[in-house]
């Protein structure tokens, strides 16, 4: 998984795969970057997460998604991301770029995001 | 660091000590390069993580904005629930897509996101129509530059951990030159030069022992053939005295000196 770095593997990543809650998802779908594809095998590039939802469906839609090769960023709501943490924490590669965003019940903080603790850490702060 | 154990197996002779110093050089030019290009990519990643930093702030904002701007459609279409099932059952094709394009900083190929809108119509053209259609129009676009911000900042989040295990290479090149390449080519270096001084000392002494030796052995002939010549003397001038007969005799008198010296 973490191979899969370098600017060879980042053509014909087009979509932008989210992992959220309800009005999350709902909003982005309405952007436009929602992709169904036709049956028989229907594949949805998001996943809406309410409080019933397993966190074992969570990271298998999370692992779908970062080894999936048509995704280029993948958003995820903090609060999600926070549910599979050591997941999110262990990924490190470059495609897709995972992406944590603040949802409306959960306001964005910026001592969680994986990216940004790493910034610190790289500066000593 | 400056033992005979760190420097590189070879023999001590003038060839791989010109081989060495060429080496030397090569590795001093590439040392200052890869410096220079990690500085280079160092600076570009600092500016990386600072737009990130700004980035991350303003999609906070965005995504609060559109959030409040969905807030009003479920107002106003009255029932939230129906209206994100709709929408989850609707949606078909992405229209928003984003391609990649790269840019190049110092030999690094650095991927960054652009967003484009897919052609052919919304699946959502249907979506409020009977109630509250301007807002779902407002929030689609409100969400649409919210996406826009999310893009930017994917692409700043790529190059940072593209540029942070570039960085990580190329600093470890430099150090590996630094604290081991070229020490141990200077190593190797002081190590021939020390072979080849050794082995001109030990000539130049050699030459001195056998030119001593030449010279006593000179001393010790020319002692005996004087002795000889008292020796034989008057008998050499009598023949000298016979006529053309000597010759002959100082020529092998003469090839003996030869052998000698």
């Amino acid at each position: 998984m973490a191979s899969s770095s370098g600017p060879q593997t980042s053509r014909g990543r087009q979509f932008i795969a989210v992992i959220g809650d309800e009005d999350s998802v709902t909003g982005l779908l309405l952007a436009g970057v929602g992709h169904v594809t036709a049956p028989p095998n229907v594949t949805k590039n998001f996943l809406v997460v309410d409080a019933k939802t397993e966190t074992d469906k969570i990271e298998k839609a999370f692992e779908e998604f970062i080894n999936r090769k048509d995704i280029g960023i993948l958003l995820i709501n903090q609060h999600i991301a926070e549910k599979i943490r050591y997941r999110v924490d262990t990924y490190t590669a470059a495609f897709p770029a995972v992406l944590e965003i603040p949802s409306k019940d959960h306001p964005y903080d910026p001592e969680k995001d994986s990216v940004l603790r790493r910034v610190r850490r790289l500066f000593g702060e | 660091m400056s033992g005979a154990g760190n420097r590189e197996a070879v023999f001590a002779t003038r060839q791989s000590l010109g081989v060495m110093k060429s080496k030397l050089k090569g590795a001093e030019t590439g040392h200052s390069l890869l410096k220079r290009k990690s500085e280079a990519l160092t600076k570009r990643f600092r500016e990386i993580t600072h737009r990130i930093d700004e980035a991350k702030r303003k999609m906070g904002r965005v995504m609060s904005i559109a959030a409040f701007s969905l807030a009003e459609v479920t107002y106003a279409t009255g029932g939230g629930s129906n209206l994100n099932y709709q929408v989850q059952e609707t949606v078909k094709t992405a229209r928003f897509r984003v391609r990649t394009k790269q840019e190049n900083v110092s030999g690094v190929l650095l991927p960054a996101f652009e967003s484009y809108i897919a052609e052919g119509t919304s699946d959502f053209g249907l979506t409020g129509l009977g109630r509250g259609g301007q807002q779902v129009q407002q929030c689609r676009e409100v969400y649409g530059r919210a996406v826009e911000t999310l893009v930017e900042l994917a692409s700043l989040q790529t190059a940072f951990v593209i540029l942070d295990d570039v960085i990580k290479v190329v600093n470890r090149r430099v150090n590996a030159i630094e604290h081991v390449i070229i020490p141990r080519t200077e190593n190797t270096i002081k190590y021939i030069n020390s072979e080849l001084d050794e082995l001109d000392r030990e000539e130049f002494y050699r030459l001195k022992k056998v030119k001593g030796k030449k010279h006593r052995d000179a001393e010790e002939a020319e002692k005996e053939l004087r002795a000889k010549m008292a020796e034989v003397g008057i008998t050499a001038t009598d023949k000298t005295n016979d006529g053309g007969e000597g010759v002959p005799d100082i020529l092998e008198e003469k090839e003996d000196e030869d052998l000698i010296f």
